[in-house]
């Protein structure tokens, strides 16, 4: 589950992680009210962000032609106005596709002057199953550019899970972004409370870009996150009911949201070929087959090892909500799966959603016997396959047919 | 001889009265395995009773181990439990702790990992199908069934098969069956991202089996395990390996159905996978459903 910047900025708080002071708001009297504040506590510059779930956001564009996510206002009017520009618009960045994302709320906060920026992030090492927390002083800008071009300047801490991060680890870090002094001691305290943000909150990444050096309003130098991200296990989110609130269903596509009501898993891409498989490798490898037959698949959807007749249902109405479905294939190789408990909710689901489309079905494995025998008892004008390549071919041939 | 499991290999199965564990405890029964024992705390001293056979339940797994010599433990305890289990089999001692819960916490798995260095404890998965090595008889009776798959679909033989998808490794399987190539042993480690035994891990087993005389390897998007496999065969494999890999279509920043199955940062993609199974000279199957076809060329 992903969270918004706000959300991962409150989180990184409550560890003592060093982040620019404000309020998330919904509404521009909100957003007037906290710049209020904000510049009566002495502040010189204000951010007014807006807060959606994709990258980009200060170069992208409002469909209604106001442009960037992300301004800076020097006035509470500035603020005041760029709030009532932006609530209630719909943002398109490089990342959200053309559709875009409305913007609901913003994140009011301080703006100091930057000296500096770094990147930092904290995730899972899959090579040695232990987190890495890596810092590189080529903040601001694509770390992936920077890991591809050069890699010398992202420096890393494996972390012992046992012990946890050490203080003299976060200290390297520090030293390695070349601070000194008191920064020293200041980074060291904010890698340390990064770490505890990952480590607690079970993370699947925290990452920081840009980390900055300020000049706060008293003149002082301090290292501030200036931007946030976090991305959480979905599989521990049962211990953090506090996470749990945190999750913005606006944020997620309408037939996911239905599918996971099911316990199914569906992801929705472009094509025109639907396909309902059991098994997260055979429902990719199916994905795949379609495209290699020349045929282009329209979701990814599993529906896991124990499925029941309601949920191949379900399954079946969330596939045919989807406008751009010409055809569906549906895939089974039953390990725990019984292949007429399949065979049934197929049935159940034509019959009940008066399926007009081509329909191809493979099964295979427990059962499958009963289960063919229940498909062709049922009357039903479906297309059954005997291979995965076989199934492939028929539904690419009956949907460009 | 096979890898890992055979099939007078004693098993005890963790969680074995959940609904889950004993319908394939029933399954893994009824294929010939030797089920020795279960596992669910405060049920010890009850049976667990399949087709005549009555199977002693232990509240621990030291106990099950102690009296019925079981060495191989299949973990089918929900998620929030799961990490616990496999450390408990850890400690007991048993040679190969079997973990088929998905949905386990990662950080779990991070803890259980670094707490089983320098233990003699074997893990595959979690989140994986589990291990067959088949059996002689009818539809490959008589073999060690640990964890979810269809027994029947096997066939005792000398080809070794890896994955870390379930139904993936079935339909490889199914394919090398129905060409009547039979298995030696067959592995799924899992579709998570911090898992106990890698494809490489699997892939040296087999290469040093005496009768395992080809691999089938399967892999999908997510980390570089894959890679890491492809460069090792290159150096040192003496047998044909065929490969494939799942998620070439799958849109990145997505996780699809495994936690470890995503493609971030621009790595772990099913094109640098591929690349790296051709240069090390594995066959490619194009298609999911040339598998057992492309290692059939290769031998």
């Amino acid at each position: 589950m992903n969270i918004h910047e706000y959300q991962a900025k409150q989180l990184l708080a409550q560890y003592g992680v060093a982040v620019p002071g404000g309020e998330a708001v919904k509404t521009a009297d909100e957003a007037k009210a906290v710049a209020e504040k904000l510049f009566a506590a002495g502040q010189k510059m204000l951010v007014v962000k807006s807060q959606i779930h994709a990258g980009g956001r200060g170069k992208g564009t409002f469909k209604s032609g106001f442009q960037g996510g992300v301004k800076l206002a020097k006035s509470v009017d500035e603020a005041h106005e760029f709030a009532k520009a932006m609530l209630g618009q719909v943002l398109v960045t490089k990342q959200t596709g053309a559709d875009g994302r409305e913007v609901k709320t913003l994140l009011i906060a301080s703006a100091e002057e930057i000296k500096k920026e770094f990147y930092c992030a904290c995730l899972l090492d899959r090579n040695t199953s232990r987190p890495i927390m890596m810092v590189s002083t080529e903040g601001g800008v694509d770390i992936e550019e920077v890991a591809a071009k050069t890699p010398e300047k992202i420096v890393k801490e494996t972390i012992d899970p046992a012990v946890g991060m050490m203080p003299f680890q976060a200290r390297k870090l520090a030293s390695a972004l070349g601070l000194k002094g008191d920064l020293i001691n200041q980074g060291a305290k904010l890698f340390l409370g990064l770490y505890k943000t990952f480590w607690e909150c079970d993370a699947s990444m925290v990452e920081i870009n840009p980390l900055c050096i300020v000049v706060t309003p008293e003149g002082k130098e301090a290292l501030v996150c200036v931007d946030a991200k976090i991305g959480l296990d979905d599989n521990a989110l049962y211990r953090h009911k506090n996470i749990q609130e945190m999750r913005d269903l606006g944020e997620e596509a309408p037939l996911e949201i239905e599918a996971s009501k099911f316990n199914l898993n569906y992801i929705k891409l472009d094509g025109s070929i639907a396909c309902l498989v059991n098994g997260a490798g055979l429902a990719m490898a199916t994905m795949d087959i379609i495209q290699h037959f020349g045929g282009s698949p329209a979701n990814f959807l599993d529906v896991g090892g124990g499925a029941s007749k309601e949920q191949v249902s379900a399954a079946f109405k969330i596939i045919l909500s989807d406008p751009n479905v010409k055809g569906i294939l549906v895939n089974i190789f039953g390990g725990i799966m019984d292949c007429n408990v399949i065979a049934t909710g197929i049935v159940a689901a034509v019959k009940e959603t008066g399926l007009k489309l081509p329909l191809v079905v493979r099964l295979e494995g427990n059962n499958v016997v009963a289960g063919k025998k229940t498909l062709d008892e049922s009357g039903l004008t479906l297309i059954t396959g005997d291979s995965m390549s076989d199934a492939a071919k028929k539904v690419v041939h009956a949907v460009t047919a | 001889m096979a890898i890992l499991v055979k099939p007078d290999t004693k098993v005890l199965i963790q969680g074995i009265t959940g609904s889950f564990g004993a319908r394939h405890a029933q399954l893994s029964i009824d294929y010939g395995t030797a089920v020795v024992a279960g596992v669910t705390p405060g049920k010890g001293g009850q049976f667990f009773e399949h087709g005549g056979k009555k199977v002693p339940i232990f509240d621990t797994v030291a106990q099950a181990a102690k009296e019925t010599g079981a060495t191989t433990s299949a973990v089918f305890v929900p998620p929030p439990f799961a990490a616990d289990a496999i450390l408990e089999g850890v400690d007991a001692g048993l040679d190969l702790v079997v973990a088929i819960t998905e949905g386990i916490p990662v950080n779990d798995m991070v803890k259980a990992k670094r707490a089983m260095i320098g233990k003699k404890t074997r893990l595959i998965g979690p989140n994986c199908p589990g291990i067959v090595t088949p059996g002689e008889s009818k539809d490959s009776h008589g073999g060690c069934r640990i964890g979810i798959a269809p027994g029947y679909i096997h066939k005792k033989g000398h080809i070794g098969v890896v994955s870390r998808s379930g139904t993936l490794t079935y339909e490889a399987v199914w394919q090398l069956t129905c060409r009547d190539i039979g298995q030696s042993t067959c592995v799924g480690i899992g579709g998570d991202p911090v898992n106990g035994t890698s494809h490489l891990d699997v892939i040296k087993l087999f290469m040093e089996d005496p009768d395992t005389h080809g691999i089938i390897m399967i892999g999908e998007i997510g980390g570089s395990a894959e890679e890491e496999a492809a460069a090792w065969i290159k150096q040192h494999g003496t047998k044909p390996v065929a490969g494939f890999i799942a998620g070439a279509t799958a849109p990145p920043g997505r996780r699809m159905g495994h936690a470890g199955a995503i493609v971030s940062g621009g790595k772990g993609t099913a094109q640098a996978k591929i690349e790296a199974f051709r240069e090390a000279g594995i066959g490619v199957a194009e298609t999911p459903s040339d598998m057992a076809e492309t290692l059939v060329r290769l031998m």
